[in-house]
């Protein structure tokens, strides 16, 4: 089987992000570069169903040309090949980008396509939907479980009240939650036979697709910062407080 | 095509609380564009959920009923929510965040050709071209975005917004006939519930919230429950006492998670992750509870206590005891 799997490379989402001072955009000096955390679980998942049943990985990521880096990681993974479609985010919004991808998907025509369910930079967790509603395919979201079975896809859920499971026929779009399963860290040996993988690059043009955006970000801020409190000594104290100063007990 | 649609959420056979603060960013949006709002239920049987959301001002209810529309699957709820938005000219769709939303608005809005905003958290402006405040990278940064397209749908930040106050007058309610069929590429399979005693997460009034600092099922379980009980609380847990597979998934508060902002926080044995900070900072009293004066969590906190946890709740438990008797 093949399977298309996404490699956005995000800022390190353990890093405190600030904001540029004329709300421009985000200051990234000194800070490192990561593949998102959720793309992860997804090129995992796709690895692990192609060591089951056979087939290929297929990564693909939309970026500039430090993305190949992170695109690397993949393929030491264990992904066959890379795409890289040259963009950056000042000039995508998630319906362009799960236009972009809709595109890629029809060109490499695979069996499952498993994107993260969001990405931890823009937070937006539209882009699967979106990629499946435009190819008119089924979509099971927020995946912590995937079997094939045949040319069918069983998926559990993770969504609110507890676990629900579907059933896809192949082609289908998932997105992958955080416990899917835990990445494998590559080895030296895999890094190194990655450095000789193809990663052919494309330019949005190329693609074809109306590079208008639907939505478009303004300006960035800080949020409001909550202010920290007081430390009390003894239970007694907090209890004292909670009841007559916050009065929530 | 200035309406705007709420699609209201259904649990237990009744409206989801999160529901009322999507209706309250309806009615504002509305006032803001010089429309009205209605709200839609979509399922087999949702009549008497209807009656629940009459009372809240808005120009119709909707309901959509179908044997089709039993379990739901995101194909087929997106083609009966858009096609009733252009029924009735709704050009604004809009629901509170959730997995259910999160899930199907987006196939909602790529039907409708319309942009969408996720999580909003603040309308700006009075009058169009109206923006749009919405966390990015865990809540750190705060974006105004504006919608291009002349249609938009949003999923709303339902901490962000006050529940709607019930009004004078009941809604009409209007039955509509979808034009769905079952899906021959996909099937619904099953659904295991998580079963709990305590309220909802994300409509409780306190909420205790646990982390590593108590290292196993046991000692999360054993020193929660008893102050949850006694507080009529809800269980919360960060994303490692979830991956560690103490608590269900359902559970986790965070950015990827549940976003909770109840009156009272009580956070015990975790040290507030940046992830952790965004899915709770809102409440309106924080304590937190760690044995660690340098966590995070007391940047945040308005009663800080440094203790083990172990000892320190018990102690908890039998001064609240105390103080409720008196």
């Amino acid at each position: 089987m093949k399977i298309l799997v996404t490699a956005k490379r995000v800022v390190d989402p353990d890093a405190k992000v600030t904001v540029k001072t004329d709300g421009s955009g985000i200051q990234t000096t000194g800070l490192e570069f990561k593949l998102n955390p959720f793309c992860e679980n997804a090129i995992e998942a796709g690895i692990q169903l192609v060591e089951k049943h056979g087939g290929e990985v297929v990564v693909v990521s939309i970026g500039t040309e430090d993305a190949i880096m992170n695109m690397r990681t993949a393929l030491a993974m264990g992904a066959e090949r890379g795409i890289l479609v040259k963009g950056s985010d000042e000039t995508l919004d998630s319906d362009l980008t799960a236009r972009i991808l809709a595109k890629v998907f029809e060109l490499e025509k695979p069996d499952l396509f498993i994107l993260g369910k969001q990405a931890v930079d823009g937070d937006s967790n539209q882009v699967a939907q979106l990629v499946a509603e435009y190819l008119g395919l089924p979509q099971a979201c927020f995946a912590s479980k995937i079997e094939v079975m045949g040319s069918k896809v069983l998926v559990t859920r993770e969504v609110d009240g507890g676990l629900e499971t579907l059933e896809l026929s192949m082609p289908a779009i998932i997105s992958a939650d955080l416990r899917l399963n835990t990445p494998r860290l590559p080895t030296l040996p895999n890094i190194l036979k990655a450095k000789k993988k193809e990663i052919k690059q494309i330019d949005i043009a190329e693609l074809g697709v109306d590079p208008t955006l639907k939505v478009e970000t303004l300006f960035y801020e800080a949020p409001e910062q909550r202010k920290g409190g007081v430390k009390v000594k003894t239970v007694q104290e907090l209890v004292e407080k909670l009841k007559n100063e916050a009065k929530v007990i | 095509m200035k309406d705007v649609l709420v699609i209201g959420e259904i649990a237990q056979r009744r409206l989801r609380k999160a529901t009322l603060s999507a209706i309250t960013f309806a009615k504002e949006l509305a006032g803001k564009i010089g429309s009205s709002f209605s709200i839609a239920l979509f399922g087999k049987d949702v009549k008497d959920v209807a009656k629940e959301a009459t009372r809240f001002g808005a120009k119709a209810v909707y309901v959509v009923e179908s044997e089709v529309l039993e379990h739901y699957i995101a194909s087929v709820y997106a083609k009966a929510v858009a096609d009733l938005a252009n029924q009735v000219g709704a050009g604004f769709v809009c629901a509170a965040s959730s997995t259910f939303s999160r899930d199907l608005l987006p196939r909602v809005a790529a039907r409708l050709q319309a942009g969408m905003v996720s999580e909003v958290m603040r309308i700006v402006g009075d009058a169009p071209p109206l923006r749009y405040k919405r966390p990015m990278y865990a809540g750190n940064v705060i974006a105004t975005v504006e919608v291009k397209t002349e249609k938009a749908v949003f999923t709303v930040r339902a901490s962000e917004f006050a529940q709607a106050q019930e009004v004078e007058g009941a809604s009409q309610i209007v039955e509509m006939k979808p034009s769905v069929e079952m899906p021959q590429n996909v099937r619904y399979v099953g659904f295991a519930e998580t079963i709990s005693e305590r309220p909802d997460l994300t409509e409780a009034s306190v909420v205790v919230s646990g982390g590593r600092g108590l290292r196993d099922k046991e000692g999360f379980w054993g020193l929660l429950s008893p102050l949850a009980d006694l507080l009529g609380a809800a269980i919360g847990a960060t994303r490692a006492v979830v991956d560690a597979g103490i608590a269900p998934n359902d559970l986790q508060i965070g950015q990827t998670g549940k976003v909770v902002a109840p009156n009272l926080y009580i956070a015990i044995g975790l040290s507030g992750a940046i992830q952790h900070l965004a899915g709770m900072k809102n409440s309106k009293v924080i304590v937190a509870i760690n044995k660690d004066p340098d966590a995070p969590i007391f940047s945040v906190a308005d009663y800080g206590l440094v203790a083990d946890a172990f000892k320190a709740v018990p102690e908890l438990i039998e001064e609240i005891k105390k103080v409720k008797s008196l």
